[in-house]
């Protein structure tokens, strides 16, 4: 059964990009582009994988992720942060917050593959 | 007759003992003020009392002998200072407020100081206070006589026998007043001896009179409705007064009042708490009703019961002596008694303050040798001389006794001191009210007044044909009908006395207000008006010396001879401390000469304190250069001290603009995070598509072409979007440095908007913004940057095309020429939410939240270049959708063809 990652991102342009790199590799790529309802969106999903955008319009991805952290049932949910901004500042901040991983913009679309197939495969040492 | 000898000798024991007993109240209250146990001598109650000294011998016996000769009259006395206590109590508080923070010791020394500290006024107002009490300390040593003689019942006295009573009277009085009226030689400190005897004695003449009263009323007069039924019966229970004269002698207490020396002593000098005069104010009044309440029966009861011819002034005595009620007689001769003396002491104290300091210190001042307030031993001088002036005001009024030969009607050399003091009072009040008021226009009126006195009513009073010939009653001096004594200038008709209070106050105050209102003040005495006049917002001296050549050793051994030598060196360690310390003595500075005036102004007035310093530190008087030093000096301080402001005041304006800078600064650096990081943001968007896009058509083979097509323009456009936004970055970064040239040109309004609209109402899709525009209105010719303010209105509609959310969207371009060309871009939308609005010409601000491909730069462009041409642009809330307002000077448009 193909892995299934939830992708909440606003730009076409970068959801069609990442779309075809993930679908290549087998994985089943669902999007989301509304910070507001993203976090509904997630418990109705059930993905393996969560890529999120930090800029989202209506609501932040640090909030998305806080809110998630504390639900128990995407407690333990791997999480590829992805912001535009890459000051380090954006690195800590969602580090506290609970994130899996985290990608400045622009990414290398090899360096994007490694991340979330490590991070399907389970937490990073397990492998 | 041995009985009325037995009577008499009787009455002198009863007199001894009287006076022994006086003395030893005195003694006892300055032993328990010594031992500073003096709290409940100086109560209200005591203040008050002290007050009764108003009522002397003359009201006591007199009172009666007023309501038989002119009924009610009497009541007239008594209101007029009750009027004062009650209506102008704040007249007495400015006056004890001034008397004690000037250290003033009497009526003279309030007005010379007033005046420049001038000893000319000085001494005139002491002169004329000599002359208006002096006669009134003869009518009390011969209403003394007269009551003795009362007892003697029918037996004449001997002349000589009638003047060694007095003189007896007179010398026991002198002695008592120099023991205790010069025990301290500030005269601003109390004479607590002096005020409790007084009060006591205040207390034995209301209870006499009450005593004698309540007998005639209850034990002669059958009770109190037959009283009054008597009162009605007699012709003194109607009302037969002058209005005028009633009036007019309610007037001339009240004046009398406030100038006379006696009651100046104890209301202002003697007065140690302002608040007593709160209680006074009513109590007072009150004890002046007691003493009137049984005025009128014992008049009437004595004219029904002594035979034809007695003296009605001394119906108090003599009614209970011819009932045989020798006791009450006593007593009621003691009531007099008590009247008498207190008036002949304080008189004396307040008499002798102002002869020693005015006249007799001053004069000594002159001839001793240069140099002898240094030398001499002045304590003593002052001490000695003041004892001298009392034995002495009290002996003048004994040689005006025996050379007047007692005059029958007590009453009327009552009025006339009360009119001759009464002089003062336009200088006193003028001073302390009006700060124009000078020494000239003081002295001025005080002659005058004083001459009108004279003339008028102290001259004619000895009688026609005595000290003024006979034939200027009738016809005037010199013939001169016109200055006929008692009937100047045509005032025929009018009583005696209020002629003469008429024609001298009303000299007196016009030459006052008059000469003062022509006449300039010196620098002294414009530093002392404004001292008096405005007592209450400050209560310290001027500062009128420039002490740079006087020795402090010298001013020491000057202040011990004076102040005594504890005093004296307390002061001056005081001052040393209070300048820092630097040593024993303190620095002679114009503060501390100051002061020290003061104090000894406390005991020889401050004229004479002034001079006396004067002779120390060089120069008799204030010099103006004195007070231009003193000015400059002070002008110096200020600028010092308004440059110091000045300075705290910059310190305080660079702090709170470093503050502001530091805030901005900060402010600043957050805004430039954020620009950083949007920019950052802005450019990596596009740089992540184009990256990721080039790398999927670099490394996945099998692509088909429709997705190479595809991946390359996504590429394509990313690159534009980067171009654009490089574009608007430099184009505001240009605007905001204010770098850009402008390019001025002449066109037509509607050409610009034409071109606008052509740019920007349809995107790549082909869709169409609806524009409606009014033509007509557009035909403006402007003078002005023709391609930036199309690009602005290209930015404004691109952005309505981008945003309008409604179904048809369609935008309204108006044109309005006014005061300000107005050119208003108004949507059908939903408009920007009012919270936005504040917001939307920010850099990265964007009207919605939906990604239009837009930077958020569009606005802020447009603020800048609008601002650049001179207009500006704003939001317009309200108008149901987005509406954008660019309004540009009217000078910009020429008035279309």
């Amino acid at each position: 059964m193909s892995k299934h990652v939830l992708l909440i991102e606003d730009e076409p342009n970068i959801i069609e990009a990442i779309s075809f790199i993930l679908s290549r590799e087998g994985l089943a790529v669902e999007t989301h582009s509304d910070g507001t309802t993203a976090n509904e969106k997630l418990r109705g999903a059930h993905p393996d994988l969560l890529i999120l955008d930090v800029m989202l319009p209506g609501k932040s991805g640090y909030d998305i992720l806080r809110e998630l952290r504390a639900d128990p049932a995407t407690a333990a949910l791997p999480v590829l942060m992805l912001t535009a901004r890459g000051q380090s500042r954006d690195r800590e901040m969602a580090e506290r917050e609970g994130v899996s991983a985290f990608m400045s913009k622009p990414f290398a679309n090899s360096e994007m593959l490694d991340t979330v197939r490590s991070l399907l495969n389970g937490p990073p040492g397990n492998a | 007759m041995t009985g009325a000898r037995e009577m008499l000798n009787t009455l002198v024991a009863v007199c001894i003992a009287y006076a022994l007993f006086l003395f030893a109240i005195a003694f006892a209250a300055e032993r328990i003020a010594a031992h500073g146990q003096a709290r409940w001598l100086r109560s209200p109650a005591v203040y008050t009392l002290s007050l009764s000294i108003y009522c002397t011998a003359w009201t006591f016996y007199g009172a009666v002998g007023s309501a038989v000769r002119s009924g009610f009259e009497y009541m007239a006395i008594y209101l007029g200072p009750s009027l004062v206590l009650i209506g102008w109590w704040w007249i007495l508080r400015k006056l004890v407020r001034i008397g004690r923070s000037q250290r003033i010791t009497s009526v003279a020394d309030l007005v010379s100081s007033r005046y420049g500290k001038s000893n000319l006024l000085a001494v005139g107002v002491t002169i004329l206070a000599v002359i208006g009490t002096t006669p009134y300390i003869a009518l009390q040593l011969q209403s003394v006589t007269l009551s003795f003689e009362a007892f003697s019942a029918g037996e004449i006295l001997p002349a000589a026998e009638k003047g060694h009573t007095a003189l007896w009277v007179a010398a026991g009085l002198a002695l008592f007043t120099v023991i205790f009226g010069t025990r301290n030689l500030d005269a601003n400190e109390r004479h607590n001896g002096v005020v409790m005897a007084i009060a006591v004695e205040a207390v034995v003449k209301l209870f006499a009179l009450l005593a004698v009263g309540v007998f005639v009323v209850w034990g002669l007069g059958g009770g109190l409705t037959e009283t009054l039924a008597r009162i009605d019966a007699s012709e003194l229970g109607h009302w037969r007064i002058d209005g005028g004269r009633w009036a007019g002698v309610v007037l001339l207490s009240a004046a009398a009042f406030l100038c006379l020396p006696r009651i100046f002593q104890v209301l202002v000098v003697e007065n140690d708490n302002e608040t007593h005069l709160r209680t006074a104010s009513w109590a007072f009044p009150l004890y002046l009703g007691l003493m009137s309440l049984f005025v009128v029966p014992i008049a009437v009861i004595g004219l029904d019961l002594l035979p034809e011819g007695s003296n009605p002034d001394l119906f108090v005595l003599t009614l209970p002596l011819s009932q045989g009620q020798g006791g009450l007689a006593v007593l009621s001769f003691l009531g007099g008694f008590s009247s008498a003396t207190s008036m002949v002491i304080v008189a004396a104290i307040a008499l002798s303050t102002m002869v020693s300091n005015h006249v007799v210190m001053p004069l000594w001042l002159r001839f001793a040798e240069p140099g002898a307030t240094v030398s001499g031993d002045v304590r003593g001088v002052v001490l000695l001389a003041r004892r001298l002036s009392i034995i002495g005001v009290v002996m003048l009024g004994y040689l005006y006794y025996r050379l007047s030969g007692g005059g029958e009607a007590l009453a009327t050399i009552g009025f006339v001191s009360f009119a001759g003091v009464a002089q003062v009072l336009p200088a006193m009040l003028g001073g302390i009210f009006w700060r124009g008021a000078s020494k000239a226009g003081a002295v001025s009126g005080l002659i005058l007044g004083f001459l009108a006195w004279n003339y008028t009513l102290f001259l004619p009073s000895f009688g026609a044909g005595v000290l003024m010939p006979e034939a200027w009653f009738s016809s005037g001096p010199f013939g001169l009908e016109f200055l006929r004594p008692q009937a100047m200038f045509g005032l025929v008709d009018m009583d005696p006395l209020l002629h003469a209070f008429f024609w001298s106050m009303s000299l007196n105050t016009g030459a006052f207000i008059f000469v003062s209102l022509f006449s300039f003040p010196q620098p002294l005495e414009r530093l002392q008006g404004a001292q008096f006049v405005n007592v209450f917002e400050h209560s310290t001296g001027p500062r009128s010396w420039t002490g740079n050549v006087a020795q402090s050793e010298d001013l020491m051994i000057m202040a011990q001879r004076i102040l005594g030598a504890r005093d004296a060196q307390d002061l001056f360690e005081r001052e040393a401390e209070r300048q820092g310390g630097r040593g024993p003595l303190p620095d002679v500075t114009p503060h501390f000469l100051e002061t020290l005036e003061r104090e000894l102004a406390g005991s020889v007035g401050a004229a004479t304190a002034h001079a006396m310093v004067g002779q120390i530190v060089g120069g008799m008087s204030v010099s103006v250069e004195d007070l231009m030093a003193v000015a400059d000096e002070t002008a110096q301080m200020m600028e010092y001290s308004a440059r110091l402001e000045t300075q705290s005041q910059e310190l305080a304006r660079t702090a709170a603009q470093l503050r502001e800078a530091n805030a901005k600064l900060t402010r600043l650096s957050v805004q430039k995070d954020a620009f950083l990081s949007q920019i950052s943001h802005e450019l990596r968007t596009p740089m992540t598509s184009i990256r990721a896009f080039s790398e999927i058509l670099r490394d996945t083979t099998g692509l088909r072409a429709a997705e190479k097509t595809k991946y390359a323009s996504i590429i394509h456009d990313e690159a534009i979007r980067l171009t654009r936004l490089l574009d608007d970055l430099l184009d505001l970064s240009v605007l905001e440095n204010g770098q850009v040239n402008l390019n001025l040109r002449r066109g037509v309004l509607s050409d610009v908007l034409d071109r606008a609209v052509a740019a920007a109402a349809a995107d790549e899709a082909g869709r169409r913004l609806e524009i409606r525009r009014d033509r007509d209105a557009e035909q403006i010719v402007l003078h002005t940057d023709l391609d930036r303010l199309s690009q602005v209105f290209i930015n404004l509609i691109a952005n309505a095309r981008k945003y309008c959310d409604a179904p048809q969207p369609r935008l309204e371009i108006r044109v309005r020429a006014g005061a300000r060309l107005a050119i208003d871009f108004t949507d059908n939308g939903t408009g920007v939410a009012s919270e936005a609005q504040d917001v939307i010409f920010e850099k990265f601000s964007r009207v919605s939240d939906q990604k239009a491909g837009g930077a958020g730069l569009g606005l802020a462009i447009c603020r800048q270049i609008v601002t650049r041409l001179g207009g500006d642009i704003t939001y317009v809330p309200g108008r149901g959708g987005a509406s954008f307002r660019v309004s540009l000077p009217a000078d910009l448009a020429i008035a279309a063809q």
